[in-house]
């Protein structure tokens, strides 16, 4: 770590916050501060450089015009591209895991370059996948399910150096079978929620890979009931 | 006999099958209902019903208004709301943003207001930026005044390309969406309450209404305090907004800032309800600019709050805005989660630091308050209910 505080980017909230992904950097630094590790939410806003510095990113979904304004942000200012050189941690929400892969192509087929951060490409689908999304996690990555709201028109391919978050029960994720990707320390996801309030399993994990500390639980009463909740409104046994 | 049904049917306020039959027969019938009147349309994000009432109180100076009160705010809800009243030379109308475009083509309005544009249910009624393309194509063709929020960088965008806009500052505006400019994309620079896009020659215009605390000054300069009865800047901005398209058709600005000063009560909103020795004062708020003023208002007294959330279609069934909130400004305050979404709502909280308990019933939560005063704040089907249930 560059400093004793753990540092959050929370990265173009203004531009690529849509869905309340200020949330997940939040819980980043509540599940950490409360168990006495210190940690600090650093925006990093469209028009100011991008440091390279953090210890862990967090992008946001966004509407097609801010999505193409953040990816030239993004390379202008490739403060963050070289941190995951480094082996920082990432994690991309929904436009997140469009703009992080090799290319995107939208509704008008026109196809976009992406960051090259994970091997994948995206592409709009035929319809647009709205809904409560359950998935079960993939090589054992995580514990318990992971649960979300989703809404895009994107389809996601993944190459052989990406593998994939989890396998949909319920919902669309990236193409109806598998939803998200893991590359290295780099986590993306379709879903929205936001995700990590949701899935405190996966806040812990970009912790960990973070600060290589082992983590104590948490015990918040809410969470759990909010997961059992989702998962029963959308047919799942918890 | 169909008004009686979709009240049953818990369609809103009973004002839409009538209109919904009337346009099947004829689907010309918004345009030849409002042909022959001076047509006011207000649209925008937050403030619509309240800023409808102010402006018909207002323009009932000049004789009588036909008006949705209410919110049934899409054609058929116009078009009942016209009908029952044929004779009335105005008509002001709330507008819901999708269907503003239909219905300046068929109303063709002498003052359209646009109040403010911000995130809103983003599952249902779709971006920001969508919306403001096409009031910006809708406005360009009205002939008539255009009454535009110089604050608000989207508003000002979609009012630009009209002939004849006059421009209100309302001090408020939600600058989240819209930090890169909606014509080129760069970034949006802020000076106190100066702004202009880095790229292009899109700036705040001067204004010719200026809101201020507590009183609004008129295009001649002449400082009126507005001594409204319904709190918060919002609708201090709201009641600026009206006046000025009152003024537009014609109304004199003491005169309509006169009638809509003893607006109190909008569809149930703002108004404080007896329970159990409780005095319960009931506020809609639908999304983060709007909770974002409520919390701002409730600011104003240490009350006990009961937060009440639902995520059906009309209130958007994506409920990641929530974390748009500052819910932290709840902080020390006796707080109950409510509502069919109260556990969401139970942990945005709880990462907001702020102690809660969770009673999904909204009048079992207020009962569970210490008696005296409880602010209750409500999403869209969940104050609807809340309204509903309270009257009986």
């Amino acid at each position: 770590m560059s400093t004793s505080k753990v540092q959050i980017a929370l990265v173009l909230p203004d531009l690529l916050g849509t869905y309340g992904d200020f949330g997940n950097a939040v819980v980043l630094e509540k599940r950490m501060t409360w168990r006495g590790i210190s940690a600090e939410i650093v925006n990093i806003r469209f028009g100011e450089p991008v440091p390279e510095s953090c210890d862990i990113y967090v992008v946001g979904g966004g509407e097609d015009t801010a999505q193409t304004l953040a990816v030239r942000h993004l390379r202008e200012h490739p403060g963050m591209q070289r941190a995951a050189a480094r082996g920082a941690v990432i994690l991309g929400v929904c436009a997140g895991i469009q703009i992080f892969g090799e290319s995107f192509t939208r509704a008008d087929q026109v196809t976009h370059a992406g960051l090259g951060l994970i091997d994948s490409t995206s592409h709009a689908g035929g319809s647009r996948a709205i809904g409560e999304v359950i998935a079960t996690p993939a090589d054992g990555l995580f514990e318990g399910l992971l649960t979300g709201f989703e809404n895009h028109q994107g389809r996601t391919v993944l190459g052989p150096s990406a593998r994939p978050l989890a396998h949909v029960k319920v919902g669309t994720g990236n193409d109806g079978r598998v939803e998200g990707a893991v590359q290295g320390r780099i986590l993306c996801t379709y879903l929205h929620g936001p995700v990590l309030p949701r899935n405190p399993q996966i806040a812990d994990l970009l912790i960990e890979w973070a600060t290589g500390a082992k983590l104590r639980p948490l015990d918040l009463p809410d969470v759990t009931r909010l997961r059992a909740e989702r998962a029963k409104a959308a047919g799942v046994t918890a | 006999m169909s008004s009686k049904l979709s009240q049953k049917m818990g369609l809103g306020a009973g004002g839409m099958i009538g209109g919904r039959v009337a346009l099947k027969l004829d689907p010309q019938a918004l345009a030849h209902l409002t042909s022959g009147r001076q047509v006011a349309l207000v649209t925008g994000t937050n403030g619509k019903t309240t800023s409808t009432m102010m402006l018909s109180r207002a323009v009932s100076f000049l004789g009588e208004v036909a008006t949705n009160h209410g919110g049934a705010n899409m054609p058929d809800g116009h078009v009942t709301a016209l009908s029952k009243q044929p004779d009335a030379p105005y008509a002001v109308l709330e507008v819901d943003e999708g269907y503003f475009p239909e219905v300046v083509r068929a109303a063709s309005p002498a003052v359209a207001v646009l109040l403010n544009l911000s995130r809103d249910q983003l599952d249902r009624v779709g971006e920001v930026r969508t919306i403001e393309k096409s009031l910006r194509t809708a406005l360009a063709s009205v002939t008539g005044v255009v009454v535009a929020n110089c604050d608000d960088i989207m508003v000002t965008s979609a009012a630009r390309d009209s002939a004849n806009v006059v421009w209100v500052a309302t001090g408020t505006g939600w600058h989240n969406d819209a930090a890169s400019c909606p014509r080129c994309g760069d970034p949006i620079r802020w000076e106190g309450e100066h702004w202009h896009c880095t790229g292009c020659d899109l700036a705040r215009p001067r204004p010719q209404w200026v809101t201020g605390d507590g009183y609004l000054v008129a295009p001649n300069g002449v400082k009126v305090e507005l001594s409204l009865r319904l709190p918060g800047k919002f609708n201090q901005a709201n009641a600026v907004m009206a006046t000025a398209a009152a003024a537009a058709l014609g109304v004199p600005v003491e005169e309509a800032v006169q009638r809509l000063r003893a607006v109190s009560n909008v569809a149930g909103r703002y108004r404080t309800i007896q329970r159990s020795g409780h005095r319960a004062r009931l506020l809609l708020s639908k999304n983060p600019a709007g909770w974002s003023e409520t919390l701002t208002v409730v600011r104003e007294a240490d009350h006990p709050a009961v937060l009440v959330i639902n995520a059906h279609e009309a209130d958007g069934r994506d409920l990641s805005w929530l974390w748009d909130v500052p819910f932290e400004r709840l902080r020390g305050r006796q707080v109950i989660a409510s509502g069919e979404r109260a556990t969401d709502l139970g942990v945005r909280l709880t990462y907001a630091e702020v102690e809660h308990t969770i009673v999904p019933d909204p009048l079992l939560a207020i009962d569970a308050m210490p008696p005296g005063p409880v602010e209750v704040i409500a999403n869209y089907t969940a104050f609807r209910d809340l309204n509903a249930r309270a009257a009986q």
